[in-house]
């Protein structure tokens, strides 16, 4: 707990302004934008070796995945008419410019590659698009955490240095979840590993983040976004089991073990958006940490 | 597409100079001196008035006198009143008084965008609606912002926001059209205590320099100086203020740092992330060998 004490504020306002993206369309495009990206390394893995049904099944889901993301960013602006001017500029000092121009390569090979599996044609054509969309699709999946990191809310920026690992391994659980849910059997060999790996690395990653970001970890405790959490966390744990146990075994339990992870990646992205939010409207999380770095810097022995 | 100058915003202490301006004018800006302020509201109004800027409601917020409660797309200045059971250097204090009877002091002061030498607004604006002006302050042109909102977050004190009904973002431009024929900011020009002085920032800086020593001198020893210092986590500010309690106080943030003094690091990790995640892939089927 930050201790009362140590605070004063202006009649308990915030001091930065919250964010006024809404949570279906931004928290809903990390876990989409997640999925979309780690579906397509997903798929390049699937078709170098040979197994069509889960290419098939990651390579539809990716390019359905990314096609709602551009909808839900589009959706959210505040003039949507004005969509294009994302590509008026490059900046490398703001994620969203760096991200706009990645999603414009991105969602159209994606989109390429779904249609020339789906339909047979263009094979050629259709594999230069796996493989665009499986080389861009990590960073499709990572470059969102720079986005909400590079801001002033506390708990998204004090956690920059785990944030990229944790929508890492929450986009490949996802995608893990997706493998599961929609391959045949004999196809997931892959996706159980990857479950199990991606799976334990995002309760891992998030907790760690949680616990070593300082006061602003408290926002991940507190409220819906402790909810979602640690429902979020218990079905991770519960895909990774069933994963590992049985999915090999059963096409329903690979289903349910599935569906747990791809759950359980979007209650992760919800949480920390969440958490995001209740830090920027408290001024506590604003003023603690500062009024700390201060006297930390006036008194370098503490 | 134009490729901004990535060049990190970071660089160097003149702001004009480091977006790319060879030859310009002396950098301006504002310096609030809130010990002379007496809680008018005349720079409220004198905003509202010449940049037209929208009712965003007529509310009692029970804050003081504060009907306005804080910055955002539709306040451009904001005058803040602090109730405080103290007394302000020797002052005698007048019959308003706390409900244990003692004495109270009134802070006032009129908030407003900080023109940051490295503004993180402008930095993660993605479209280039936010850009730097010739003179060394932030603005957005409002034909190019598409709303994204990514400005309002990335701000560290809570300044820039979204327009409701309009969709885009608004902040104080420093009156950037005044200025081109000369004239100061409808703030500075309202204020009649000249609590809001507006000039070359370097001749601001000076002069609030002189005003906290005298002030000092005088034994208002709470009295300091707020964004002056261009070595602070934004570089110092284009509009800097004299304070008399501690910035949080006033709503503001006590040590705010630039989002994007990090963004580097941030960047290297979201490139490790990357490999990692299309590493744990390869693997995981490479395990698995072709299938049967």
């Amino acid at each position: 707990m930050v201790p009362q004490a140590e605070l004063q504020s202006y009649y308990g306002k915030p001091i930065i302004n919250k964010p006024t993206w809404k949570a279906a369309d931004i928290a809903g495009y990390l876990f989409l934008g997640g999925l979309a990206g780690a579906g397509s390394a997903v798929a390049g893995g699937a078709q170098i070796t040979g197994r069509p049904g889960l290419a098939r099944v990651t390579k539809t889901a990716s390019a359905a995945a990314a096609g709602l993301s551009l909808a839900a960013l589009v959706h959210d602006l505040g003039r949507r008419g004005r969509f294009l001017n994302m590509l008026r500029t490059f900046k490398v000092t703001s994620p969203m410019s760096v991200g706009s121009w990645l999603l414009a390569t991105y969602a159209p090979a994606c989109a390429v590659a779904a249609l020339s599996d789906l339909t047979g044609m263009a094979t050629a054509l259709g594999t230069g698009a796996t493989a665009t969309a499986a080389v861009l699709g990590p960073g499709v999946a990572c470059y969102t955490a720079a986005l909400i990191t590079n801001t002033a809310v506390p708990a998204w920026h004090d956690g920059y240095r785990y944030m990229p690992f944790v929508f890492a391994s929450s986009a490949a659980s996802a995608a893990a979840g997706l493998g599961l849910v929609g391959a045949p059997l004999t196809d997931t060999g892959p996706v159980r590993r990857l479950a199990i790996l991606a799976g334990g690395a995002e309760v891992v990653t998030a907790s760690l983040m949680e616990k070593r970001m300082g006061p602003s970890g408290e926002a991940y405790r507190l409220g819906k976004a402790d909810r979602h959490n640690r429902m979020g966390k218990a079905l991770t744990l519960a895909g990774m089991v069933s994963a590992g146990v049985l999915a090999g075994r059963s096409r329903v339990a690979s289903a349910l073990a599935g569906a747990a992870l791809l759950t359980a990646s979007a209650l992760t992205r919800f949480a920390i958006f969440e958490a995001g939010v209740a830090s920027a409207e408290d001024p506590r999380y604003t003023v603690v940490p500062q009024r700390r770095r201060l006297a930390a810097q006036s008194d370098p022995s503490s | 597409m134009a490729v901004e100058r990535s060049r990190s915003l970071l660089e160097g202490t003149d702001p004009a100079t480091s977006a790319g301006y060879a030859d310009h004018p002396p950098r301006v800006g504002f310096f609030t001196d809130t010990s002379v302020c007496i809680g008018c509201k005349a720079c409220e109004v004198a905003c509202k008035e010449w940049n037209q800027v929208p009712e965003d409601g007529l509310v009692l917020t029970g804050m003081s006198y504060d009907n306005t409660a804080g910055l955002g797309a539709d306040t451009w200045r904001h005058v803040a009143f602090i109730e405080q059971p103290a007394r302000l250097g020797h002052q005698v204090t007048g019959a308003a008084s706390s409900k244990d009877g003692s004495r109270i002091r009134w802070l006032m002061s009129s908030d407003v965008c900080k023109h940051c030498t490295h503004a993180a607004c402008l930095d993660v604006c993605p479209t280039g609606s936010l850009f730097r002006t010739e003179l060394g302050t932030v603005v957005v042109q409002e034909d190019i912002c598409n709303g994204c909102g990514y400005c309002v977050p990335a701000c560290p004190y809570g300044v820039i926001d979204q327009r409701q009904g309009d969709g885009r973002a608004w902040k104080c431009t420093l009156c950037y059209d005044r200025l081109s024929v000369g004239a100061e900011p409808a703030c500075a020009k309202a204020c009649p205590t000249e609590s809001i002085q507006f000039g070359p920032l370097e001749e601001l800086r000076e002069r609030a320099d002189r005003r906290l020593s005298q002030l000092h001198h005088n034994g208002t020893s709470e009295a300091r100086l707020y964004g002056r210092d261009p070595d602070d986590g934004v570089g110092g500010d284009g509009a800097f203020f004299l304070l008399l309690d501690q910035p949080e106080v006033y709503g503001l943030p006590p040590d705010p740092v630039v989002t994007t003094r990090d963004l580097p690091a941030m960047w290297a990790r979201v490139a490790v992330a990357a490999v990692a995640l299309a590493g744990t892939v390869t693997a995981v089927f490479a395990r698995g060998g072709p299938r049967r």
